[in-house]
C-alpha cells in the first residue's frame, strides 16, 4: 500500500516537472506555431546562473533560484527580439531550423567559454529531503514541484481569463492578425509569450539542478525533449493538453518502472514511447488537439 | 475624415487595385461597391495596414501609410473584417474586451460592454459562451461591436451582410443606419449594393480594381444599368 502511494506520487511530480516543461513550449507554440527546441538550452542558462550565483555572489538559495528565474526570462525574451522576430511570419519550417540554429549556437557557447564537463551547485541539495507525509516517505522536492506547479497553473489560468493581454494571448492562437487589427500590440504579445516560456524554463532548471547536482551543456536537451513528447501527446498548441501530456507522460514513465521486470529496466523508455505511439494511433493531432477554425472565415 | 489618394494594393507580385482615391467626410456613410474580386477587401486591407500599398492614407489629415497596424487602428481605425473572424475560442464578453484592449478607461469599458448586450440581448444572454457557438448573424454583431469597442473615429465594414438570410441583412443594414445617425463614419464595402446606397451619403463603384464611377446614391441609382452590370444585383 505505502509502495502504491509512494509511486503515485512519484508519478505526480514527474508529471509535474513535465507539465511544466512542456507549458513553456506550449504557450510559444499557441502564439507563434514555433516548436521552440532552444528552450532546452534556455533552462541551461538557468543551471549556469545558479554556477554563477553559487559560486560568485551568494550561498543564499533563494537569491540563487530568482536568479535563475530572472535570467532565463531574460534569456527567452532576448531570444525572441534577437532570433525570433525576424522570422516570426515566416513559414513553420524556417522557424523550425531558426530554433534549431539557436539551440546550437548556445550550446556551443556553453561548451566553448564555460565548460564540456559537469559543473556541481551544491546549494540546492537541501530541497531534495526526505519527508514523511502522512506515513510515506517521500521527497520535499516532489512537494515543491507539485506545488510550484499547481500555482503556475493556477495562475495561468487566472491570466489567460481575467486580463485583457492575456484574452488577447488566446485570442493570437487563433488569428494574429485580428488581433493586430484591434490595435494590441503585436510585439507585447510575443514578448510576453516567450517571457512566460522563460520564467517556466527557470522553475524547471531549479528543479532539474535540485535533483542531478550538476550542469552541461546538454543540461536541456532531455527536459526538452520531454516537453516536446508531452505537447505531442496532449495536443500541440494546447494549453490544458500539455499539462495533461505531462501528467501522462510522467505516469506512463513510473509504470513502466514499475512493472517492467528489472532485466528490461533499459528499455524503459523504448516501452514509454510505444505506449506513447499507441495515443497518437488513437488520437493523431494529440488527446486535447486544438479545434480547427469553425467561423465562418470566407 | 479617411482621404485615400492613388492607392495601390499588391499581393506580392499581384497588383490588385490600381491607384484608387476616395473620400469618407466625418460623419458620412459611403459605399464601396463592386462585384467579387473587384479589389473591395484589398482596399480595406491596405487601409488597415495588413496588405502592401502604395499610396496616401490619411486619416484627419495625418498620413498612415507608414504606420504599423496596431498605429493605425489606435489612431482611430476600426474595422469589422470580411467574414467577421470572431475569436471563436473566446466567450462573447472576451471578444469585446479585446476590442476594447487598447483603451485606458477601464469603467467605460465595462459600461460600452454593458450597453451592447442590452442593444443585442442576444449577445447579453450568450455573454459567456464561445464566440463561435453564435450564427453568422449573431457574429457579425459581434464583430462590429467589437470594432466600437475601441471607440474609433471611423468604422470599416467590409461585406457585413456576406452569407446572411434576408431577415438577418435587413437587421444589420437597419444597425449600421443607426451608427450612422448617431454620428460614426462609415466606410462600407457591400455587393448588395441596392440596399448599401439606401443608408449611404456617398458610393464608389469599383471593378477590376478601378474606381469605374462614382456619386449619390441617386446619381448611381441613376445609371441603374451600369450598376446591374458591375454588380450582378442591381
Ligand atoms: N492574399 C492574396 N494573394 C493573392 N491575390 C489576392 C489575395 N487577396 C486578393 N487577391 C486578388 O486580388 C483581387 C482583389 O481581391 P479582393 O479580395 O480585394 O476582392 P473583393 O472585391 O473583396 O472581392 P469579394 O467581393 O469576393 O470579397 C482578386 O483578383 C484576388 O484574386
Ligand atoms: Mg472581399
Amino acid at each position: 500500500m505505502e509502495y502504491v502511494a509512494q509511486q503515485v506520487i512519484n508519478a505526480l511530480s514527474f508529471g509535474a516537472e513535465y507539465a511544466l516543461l512542456a507549458l513553456g513550449l506550449a504557450i510559444v507554440f499557441s502564439v507563434m506555431g514555433l516548436v521552440n527546441f532552444a528552450h532546452g538550452e534556455v533552462i541551461a542558462v538557468g543551471g549556469y546562473t545558479m554556477v554563477a550565483f553559487a559560486a560568485l555572489v551568494t550561498a543564499n538559495p533563494l537569491i540563487i533560484i530568482v536568479g535563475a528565474v530572472a535570467a532565463t526570462a531574460m534569456t527567452s525574451v532576448a531570444l525572441e527580439r534577437v532570433a525570433f522576430r525576424p522570422v516570426r511570419y515566416a513559414d513553420p519550417t524556417t522557424g523550425l531550423l531558426t530554433a534549431f540554429g539557436v539551440s546550437i549556437v548556445l550550446q556551443n557557447l556553453f561548451l566553448l567559454f564555460i565548460s564540456p564537463r559537469p559543473i556541481a551547485v551544491t546549494s540546492l541539495y537541501f530541497l531534495d529531503a526526505p519527508v514523511m507525509l502522512f506515513g510515506v516517505q517521500i521527497s520535499s522536492l516532489q512537494i515543491f514541484e507539485s506545488v510550484t506547479t499547481v500555482v503556475v497553473i493556477v495562475g495561468l489560468v487566472l491570466f489567460l481569463q481575467k486580463t485583457t493581454l492575456g484574452l488577447a494571448m488566446r485570442a493570437a492562437s487563433l488569428d494574429f492578425e485580428m488581433v493586430r487589427l484591434t490595435g494590441i500590440r503585436a510585439n507585447r504579445v510575443f514578448a510576453l509569450a516567450f517571457l512566460i516560456s522563460g520564467l517556466l524554463a527557470g522553475l524547471a532548471s531549479v528543479f532539474i539542478m535540485a535533483r542531478r547536482g550538476s550542469v552541461d551543456p546538454h543540461f536541456g536537451f532531455n527536459p526538452v525533449l520531454k516537453a516536446f513528447v508531452a505537447c505531442v501527446v496532449g495536443g500541440f498548441g494546447s494549453l490544458p493538453g500539455a499539462v495533461l501530456g505531462g501528467f501522462l507522460l510522467g505516469a506512463v514513465e513510473v509504470a513502466m518502472l514499475v512493472l517492467l521486470p528489472q532485466d528490461y529496466g533499459g528499455l524503459k523508455d523504448a516501452f514509454v514511447f510505444g505506449i506513447i505511439a499507441l495515443v497518437l494511433v488513437w488520437r493523431p493531432d494529440g488527446i486535447l488537439s486544438p479545434a480547427r477554425e469553425k467561423g465562418d472565415k470566407q | 475624415m479617411l482621404d485615400i489618394r492613388d492607392l495601390h494594393v499588391f499581393h506580392g507580385p499581384i497588383e490588385a487595385v490600381h491607384g484608387i482615391s476616395l473620400s469618407v467626410g466625418a460623419g458620412q456613410c459611403v459605399a464601396l461597391l463592386g462585384p467579387n474580386g473587384a479589389g473591395k477587401t484589398s482596399t480595406i486591407s491596405a487601409i488597415c495596414g495588413v496588405a502592401q500599398s502604395s499610396g496616401t492614407i490619411a486619416l484627419e489629415g495625418a498620413d498612415l501609410s507608414k504606420a504599423s497596424v496596431e498605429d493605425r487602428v489606435r489612431s482611430g481605425i476600426a474595422v469589422s473584417p470580411e467574414g467577421r473572424r470572431i475569436f471563436s475560442n473566446l466567450s462573447v464578453e472576451a471578444n469585446l474586451r479585446i476590442g476594447a484592449g487598447v483603451r485606458p478607461d477601464r469603467e467605460n469599458v465595462a459600461r460600452d460592454i454593458a450597453n451592447w448586450f442590452e442593444t443585442f440581448p442576444i449577445l447579453g444572454e450568450r455573454r459567456t459562451q464561445p464566440g463561435g457557438t453564435l450564427s453568422g448573424g449573431e457574429q457579425q454583431m459581434l464583430a462590429i461591436a467589437r470594432a466600437l469597442m475601441s471607440r474609433p473615429k471611423i468604422l470599416l465594414l467590409d461585406e457585413p451582410s456576406l452569407g446572411l438570410a434576408p431577415r438577418i441583412v435587413a437587421q444589420v443594414f437597419q444597425m449600421i443606419d443607426r451608427l450612422r445617425s448617431e454620428g460614426m463614419t462609415i466606410l462600407l464595402v457591400e455587393q448588395n449594393a441596392r440596399q448599401a446606397l439606401k443608408i449611404s451619403d456617398y458610393g464608389y463603384l469599383l471593378n477590376n480594381g478601378r474606381i469605374q464611377a462614382e456619386g449619390t446614391p441617386a446619381d448611381l441609382g441613376g445609371s441603374k444599368d451600369m450598376m446591374a452590370k458591375l454588380t450582378g444585383l442591381g
